[in-house]
């Protein structure tokens, strides 16, 4: 049965091969954080076990790696592993034309096969897929069949998907990290009460009795909260324990089910405002070699601030109404 | 005194915010972050080292992206993007907005499924959606200068993003209308997952319309800058590519 778990196993295993490259290459600060990051991920399942049952020690140890990986990232400075020289890579192309699309589509077409007929896959009884994240299994299954597909249609040696991976993980560097720490953050901030601290602040400061100002005070919670978390789903049960069941529900007689769906969309616009949701605005600005650390924030936040004004008036005139 | 303790914690967002504000590099930034704001709220370093620890490797599933660079960086080897570039190029009607705001439709489509890992910034944007987004403005007849060609890259990302965010939340299976579901059953109000999903479309299809026309203003701005004379057709796509390679050459020669 494939499992979640292989794909960590597998993900470590590049991080690790990507290490040994950059040993060898006497680039000892990038061996040593994928190194590192290598052991977290393949580690992740025995610490979370330990600490479930309440050994600490393991937890504590990977946070000590946390803290190594912290102290590393300002030494992964990009662009110092050389491509293939563009004239090459032109004459493969005329010649390769439409085959190389074929691999690279083969990454979504498999993961959403596993994702659409995955449950469906039997064989002697036991399920191809577990059911626990099945299609980030799939993603990672697609991701060797597409690497497969690859070697075979550009007759390059297996050697080269470490060495080319290797090329593509070295210029993300920390950016790679960055959604996993953020991850963390937000991890820590829940445990230390920080979520419940902004609920009050906005509720100190909003006149309760008009409904026009609780929608507002609701709508800038979700988005302050989601800019600072990087993510709305940490902000909404902050903001819906805080102002939007007590106020907008039992004060002011707001539908649930409109208050529930518009309010996280609400907080889905201060996604594009901040650097903190780094998997989608930070990541690609190191995969597409950009120059700005904010030049997708910079493409997309007119959007985000037009669909916040549209939201929320939309907001403000259905929830009372259904 | 107790409640300048509530508020405490919140120094933890504030290195955060400080941190971004200076651009020093966020990982640091974030680790200290998460330190400050669990030594506020009064927890021991063991447990703030443990806290981070179980936080950080509960959220491995986010670095599964890593495991699309092998395949992508062997077919890029091979001249993935130059070709993504070439064909997008010989397609006359194929223009940038066009490109744009099919792919903003079709990903807004996919995730409104739950295919929402079938495309994403490392598997469809930076091999595809980019070189092709690239080619497509190209077709204006001057080849991009380099601040124009990073503008159209972001810009790609960007509609990545919204196509992502804005179909994902009318997914009733997974993610979004679920947490909302199972938050509000928590708190003794029971929804269907469906009457959820619906509330969410209205603000979908005006997520479309607001970026699709962005992206209408966008692609004249790019195709109206004011510059030198076009060169003709059939020697431009060549000063095209050949500006492209001297580009690669400078960015890793």
């Amino acid at each position: 049965m494939l499992t979640i778990e292989q794909a960590y196993w597998l993900i470590a295993l590049f991080l690790a091969g990507a290490a040994i490259l950059n040993l060898r290459a006497h680039r000892w600060s990038h061996a040593a954080f994928w190194g590192v990051l290598a052991v977290l991920i393949a580690g992740g399942k025995y610490v979370l076990a330990a600490h479930a049952a309440h050994h600490q020690f393991p937890a504590q140890l990977a946070g000590v790696g946390v803290i190594a990986l912290a102290v590393l990232s300002p030494r992964m400075t990009r662009g110092q592993v050389s491509e293939r020289d563009s004239a090459a890579r032109e004459a493969d192309a005329l010649r390769l034309r439409h085959r190389l699309f074929g691999p690279a589509l083969l990454i979504p077409l498999v993961t959403l096969l596993v994702a659409l007929f995955g449950a469906y896959c039997v064989v002697g009884g036991v399920h191809l897929f577990a059911p626990y994240r099945m299609t980030l299994t799939g993603l990672a299954l697609s991701c060797v069949v597409a690497l497969i597909a690859a070697l075979w249609v550009t007759r390059a040696k297996p050697a080269a998907g470490l060495a080319e991976g290797r090329r593509l993980l070295d210029t993300l560097g920390w950016a790679a990290l960055l959604p996993l720490t953020l991850a963390a953050l937000g991890g820590v901030f829940a445990a230390t009460g920080v979520g419940t601290a902004v609920a009050d602040v906005v509720r100190l400061a909003v006149p309760v009795n008009s409904a026009l100002a609780c929608v507002l005070a609701f709508g800038a919670g979700m988005v302050l909260f989601t800019v600072i978390m990087g993510n709305a789903f940490a902000a909404f049960p902050v903001l819906m324990a805080g102002v939007g069941i007590p106020l907008l529900i039992h004060l002011h007689g707001a539908n649930p089910a409109i208050l529930g769906a518009m309010g996280m969309v609400t907080g889905y616009c201060g996604t594009l405002f901040t650097p903190m949701a780094a998997n989608f605005n930070i990541v690609p600005v190191a995969l597409l070699e950009l120059p700005g650390q904010n030049d997708v924030i910079r493409a997309q936040w007119k959007t985000g601030a037009l669909l916040l004004v549209v939201n929320l008036t939309l907001m403000y005139f259905l929830v009372f109404r259904f | 005194m107790t409640a300048l303790l509530h508020y405490l914690p919140l120094l933890g967002v504030l290195v955060v915010v400080i941190g971004f504000a200076l651009r020093f590099n966020p990982v640091p930034v974030v680790v200290v972050a998460g330190i400050v704001s669990g030594l506020a709220a009064g927890k021991s370093i063991g447990d703030i080292l443990a806290l981070l620890g179980t936080s950080f490797v509960s959220e491995r599933a986010l670095l599964l992206f890593v495991l699309t660079l092998p395949a992508i960086g062997v077919l890029e080897r091979a001249g993935l993007r130059e070709h993504a570039r070439n064909w997008i190029a010989s397609l006359r009607s194929l223009t940038l907005p066009r490109l744009l705001i099919a792919y903003l439709g079709l990903r807004q489509i996919l995730s409104m499924l739950g295919l929402t890992s079938v495309a994403g910034q490392a598997q469809t944007v930076r091999p595809l959606l980019a070189p092709m987004a690239e080619a497509a403005a190209e077709k204006r007849g001057r080849p991009l200068a380099p601040e124009e060609r990073n503008a159209v890259r972001a810009f790609s990302a960007a509609t990545d993003n919204i196509g992502l965010f804005f179909g994902e939340d009318v997914f009733i299976a997974l993610g979004a209308v679920l947490l909302i579901q199972g938050f509000y059953a928590q708190h003794g109000i029971e929804l269907h997952p469906l009457q959820i999903a619906l509330w969410a479309l209205p603000t979908a299809i005006a997520a479309f319309v607001i970026h699709a026309i962005r992206t209408l203003l966008f692609a004249r701005r790019i195709r109206n800058v004011a510059s030198g004379p076009a060169a003709p057709l059939e020697q431009q796509s060549r000063t095209a590519n050949e500006q492209q390679n001297k580009l690669d050459t400078d960015q890793h020669g």
